[in-house]
């Protein structure tokens, strides 16, 4: 494969998260029963008219601005005609020549650090199709018009991705980013956030783009990288034998992990896209621009830069806090409850919520948002290991009875007696004990077995039920063994 | 007789209670039963629910309620979706369609208390210039049953002509209220784009239709287009600018007004055709307006324009007929492309299949740019034409057609003959202006219209001149024999 470039561009399809539908006053919650919230303007009846909602409008401006691109100060909806059972009007109002969004770019960090900027060429607004349902009927299809009218924001890439994992990557933000601006609930299983991938491959050096296939309908991150692989290795090997890829657009099938034609550009539909007429054109201010602007969070990237400057985290940790606005948050909250200062405390904070927490959440299934341990419990916690109550190693301990009984740090640690021994005459007693205990073993150190300063460690250790403090531990046991000196973890 | 009352004298008649609203629907309902066998302008009649709605109209007015429409009957077009009642747009695809809702139109009108008696009869899907491509039928001129009423909205016209309501509503896209305004004697008014909402309104040409109204006089027209008039948040297009008050302008001196005859119109014009409009005209200078030659270079496009434009729009609305959802659905489909091709061949007739191909045509790849676009451009330049004439002239005057109403069959059979019918109404329509027609005269015992076009949103400046001209004639007062 050394000889082929890989070149793919998505077009990602995220419904925007209005409470009513793009062209009518329909609710847009997902999961109702079939067709109850289909309006009369959804189902196309005769004589209805779209009305546009405005709230679409300001969330494609706000993505617009994220993403540093150019707002149309006139955009234009045009209908784009084919027949389909779950197309009631017989088109559908999406934007074509003149869409809102256009010419931005954002930046995504690839596995090894670097940082690859890949431009979006434009996103235009536009309204999702119901639903045909096949299963349970014989010798019929159901329709269900509830996702009929979905307000949709096409977000199209440039080419500029060279491999399936630059285009998760891509995605990946993108997704980040609709979260962060709260336009889209970014729910890839229930179809919220989806994508279709151009891909083909072309020798390395050429200018010029391969011919490309379309593969329709990705829901997932990892459905998105597997079609890619499939699809690269079966255009080279189509070309390696003398074949030609044809243009064309095909289904990715994940049960059996490859893509199958649906239909080649001869069969394809001639949309004879034209201006709406029952729609205005979409008129977008300066003011209209900066009130939108105000309404802007911090982004991650910026959020991830703060981190990273102020608090000391390194980019990879920075990067992984600010992969959704939840866990973010969630981090913030916690150092916000330690005591100053932050940068501190700031890695061991980083480092519970990237790994027990985020752990503990992933076990369980369990959204961030609703997590059992909250930012003040967790910090609570934290502060038992800052100010010595406790080691790291029992506070794993603690974290686990935490979550599965939901009670604070401090009342775990009292009830269960896990307060570390810090009172050096007491451990010294432990270790007399020990030392006693073992005369082999002392001997055998003495004459120059280093590695048995572990040994002793390890039941001192056991003698106090983990709980004496281990720097403390250190000392005095080098002092007594009178050996050299041994690194012992915490 | 109470049908050759004004609006203005029946809402006065009910206001002393004089006659109650029953009375005066029963009234409408016997003649609409005596005499619309021959004429077959209404698709359904709603007796029942008329009754009812008088009823509710007399307790409005037994409470004292004075208000210009309430307990007059009217008809409307049967192309405006009304709330349990058959909605056909004049097509078997819709013969089975009950609409669930009220178009805007009709909303309006219902609270202002207008007693709905029946929906006309029209060009299916308001294709057509004559009333002969009904899936019920064509309309027959009460003029003569031989001839056409016009189109598409005939049977509103040959309704308020037959004296079957005093007042209908309709539609123009092309011509479709003016047109057969004209060929039936009585006054239509079409509004400027975006006057009256479309909402509920079947749509043929989204960017051309506009609801209006059919009256015998302009003082009754002024009453009704102030009722229907005005911004509908269901409607994008509809325009959020204050309704005058009609009735209150038809008294306005002609005093100065600058009338613009326009050379384009009288190129060519039938000779006694061009002699009724010249005798109009003297009526308008002896009221102190001017009249001064204009041209529009532009304006002998308009059919080709509107032929291009109207059949695109028509092509991609009326894709929602598909036998899914409502409508017209074909015996067992054998699969989904046969449920499309025979719901859609079985339920359109063959002048909406024509457009809907010319639509699609003129739309699809490699075609778009030579006939979509450009017709697009000569839309654009046609309204510069118009704008720069009312910079000279306060209205264009000329007239409604080229001929009286045809016989019935005489230019079914040739498209495009047909098409020419509408060659001085269409112009309005692309540049979205206001347009109306009223009776000047007769050629061969058949009612001929003088069209009056204004700039945007001068549909009061149209009837004031329209009202001066009934003023001091009486052509408007005839009737169909047989109607009087």
């Amino acid at each position: 494969m050394a000889d082929w470039e890989v070149v793919i561009g998505l077009e990602i399809h995220a419904q925007l998260a209005t409470r009513s539908k793009i062209f009518s006053g329909s609710a847009t919650a997902y999961g109702a029963p079939p067709n109850s919230q289909a309006s009369l303007v959804d189902l196309a009846y005769p004589g209805v008219l779209p009305v546009l909602n405005a709230e679409a409008v300001r969330m494609a401006v706000k993505f617009g601005l994220a993403i540093g691109a150019t707002i149309a100060p006139r955009s234009i909806f045009a209908r784009k005609n084919y027949f389909y059972p779950d197309l009631p009007k017989g088109y559908q109002i999406s934007q074509y020549e003149h869409p809102v969004v256009s010419r931005g770019s954002l930046s995504v960090m690839l596995d090894d650090g670097m940082q690859k900027t890949v431009g979006v060429t434009r996103a235009h607004l536009e309204e999702d199709a119901g639903k045909s349902l096949h299963e349970g009927l014989a010798n019929a299809s159901g329709i269900d018009l509830n996702r009929a009218g979905t307000p949709l924001l096409e977000i199209v890439s440039e080419p500029d991705m060279r491999s399936a994992k630059e285009a998760v990557a891509y995605m990946k933000k993108i997704h980040t980013l609709v979260r962060y601006l709260e336009i889209c609930d970014g729910n890839m299983q229930e179809g919220s956030f989806r994508c279709d991938a151009n891909v083909s491959v072309r020798p390395r050096g050429q200018e010029k783009f391969g011919t490309r296939a379309e593969i329709k309908n990705l829901n997932s991150f990892r459905f998105v990288e597997k079609a890619i692989h499939y699809e690269v290795a079966r255009q080279v090997e189509l070309i390696e034998s003398g074949g030609k890829v044809v243009q064309e657009t095909r289904l990715y099938d994940s049960d059996k992990d490859e893509t199958r034609s649906m239909r080649s550009k001869e069969e394809a539909n001639d949309y004879r896209y034209f201006p709406d007429p029952d729609l205005l054109p979409v008129e977008i201010d300066e003011r209209f621009i900066a009130a939108v602007r105000t309404t802007l969070p911090e982004l991650p990237d910026e959020k991830a830069a703060r981190f990273a400057r102020d608090l000391g985290l390194s980019v990879y940790d920075a990067g992984v806090l600010c992969a959704s606005r939840e866990l973010g948050n969630y981090f913030e909250a916690v150092l916000a409850e330690l005591s100053a200062p932050h940068a501190a405390h700031a890695k061991l904070a980083a480092n519970w919520v990237m790994g027990e927490l985020s752990s503990a959440l992933n076990r369980d299934n369990v959204e961030i948002t609703a997590s059992r341990v909250s930012p003040a419990a967790l910090s609570g916690l934290l502060a038992r290991i800052v100010d010595a109550t406790i080691s790291g190693k029992i506070a794993k301990d603690v974290f686990e009875a935490m979550w599965s009984e939901g009670k604070a740090a401090d009342d775990i640690i009292e009830a269960e007696g896990l307060r570390q021994i810090t009172d050096s005459g007491a451990i010294e007693g432990v270790i007399d004990a020990v030392i006693a205990a073992n005369p082999k073993q002392l001997a055998d150190f003495r004459a120059g077995k280093d590695k048995l300063f572990g040994f002793f460690v390890g039941q001192v250790m056991k003698a106090t039920g983990g709980k004496a403090n281990p720097a403390q531990l250190n000392d005095l046991l080098k002092a007594k063994l009178g050996g050299t000196a041994q690194e012992t973890g915490s | 007789m109470l049908h050759n009352l004004s609006i203005g004298e029946l809402a006065e008649q009910l206001a002393s209670r004089r006659i109650s609203s029953v009375e005066l629907t029963r009234h409408f309902l016997a003649r609409i039963e005596r005499l619309n066998p021959a004429l077959n302008a209404l698709i359904t009649l709603t007796a029942k629910e008329a009754l009812a709605d008088a009823a509710a109209a007399d307790r409005r007015l037994a409470g004292g309620e004075v208000a210009p429409l309430l307990g007059i009957p009217l008809i409307h077009k049967d192309i405006f979706c009304t709330d349990g009642v058959r909605t056909s747009c004049g097509s078997r695809m819709l013969d089975n369609f009950v609409a669930p809702y009220d178009a805007t139109v009709v909303a309006r009108l219902k609270a202002a208390g207008a007693v709905m008696l029946g929906k006309a009869n029209m060009d299916e899907f308001a294709m057509g210039s004559s009333n002969e491509t009904s899936y019920y039928g064509p309309v027959k001129n009460p003029w003569d049953t031989a001839k056409v009423p016009g189109g598409s909205s005939g049977g509103s016209a040959a309704a308020t002509a037959a004296r079957l309501a005093p007042y209908a509503t309709g539609t123009d896209t092309g011509g479709s209220i003016r047109q057969p305004a004209a060929l039936t004697g009585v006054t239509g008014v079409k509004p400027t784009y975006g006057r009256v909402s479309r909402f509920g309104m079947v749509a043929f040409a989204s960017s051309l239709d506009q609801a209006g109204v059919f009256a015998r006089t302009a003082a009754d027209a002024a009453t009704v287009l102030k009722a229907i008039a005005g911004f509908d948040p269901l409607d994008s297009t509809s325009v959020d600018t204050p309704v005058p008050d009609y009735p209150s302008m038809l008294a306005a001196p002609l005093k100065g007004l600058k009338i613009g005859l326009l050379r384009e119109f009288f190129d060519g014009l039938e000779a006694r055709n061009a002699a009724l409009i010249h005798e109009a005209l003297k009526i308008y200078t002896s009221l102190g307006a001017s009249t001064v030659e204009v041209s529009l270079p532009h304006l002998p496009l308009s059919v080709p324009t509107y032929y291009v434009v109207a059949p695109a729009e028509c092509s991609s609305n009326l894709s929602r007929f598909d036998g899914v959802r409502f409508g017209y659905r074909c015996d067992q489909p054998k699969d989904l492309a046969d449920l499309y091709k025979r719901s859609r061949g079985e339920g359109f007739g063959p002048e909406v299949k024509r457009r809907i191909m010319t639509g699609t045509y003129v739309l699809s790849a490699g075609y778009f740019d030579a006939y979509y676009l450009k017709a697009q451009k000569v839309r654009r330049l046609i309204t510069d034409d118009f704008r720069a004439a009312f910079l000279k002239v306060d209205l264009l005057i000329g007239p409604t057609t080229p001929t009286p109403a045809f016989d019935i069959g005489a230019k079914i059979a040739d498209p495009v003959t047909m098409y020419l019918n509408d060659i001085y109404t269409i112009g309005a329509n692309l540049a979205g202006l206001p347009g109306l027609s009223m009776p000047c005269g007769f050629i061969d015992g058949l009612p001929m219209g003088l069209q009056l076009i204004g700039p945007h949103f001068s549909e009061g400046k149209l009837l004031n001149a329209a009202h001066q001209f009934q003023r001091l004639t009486e052509w408007h007062q005839h009737a169909p024999r047989g109607y009087e």
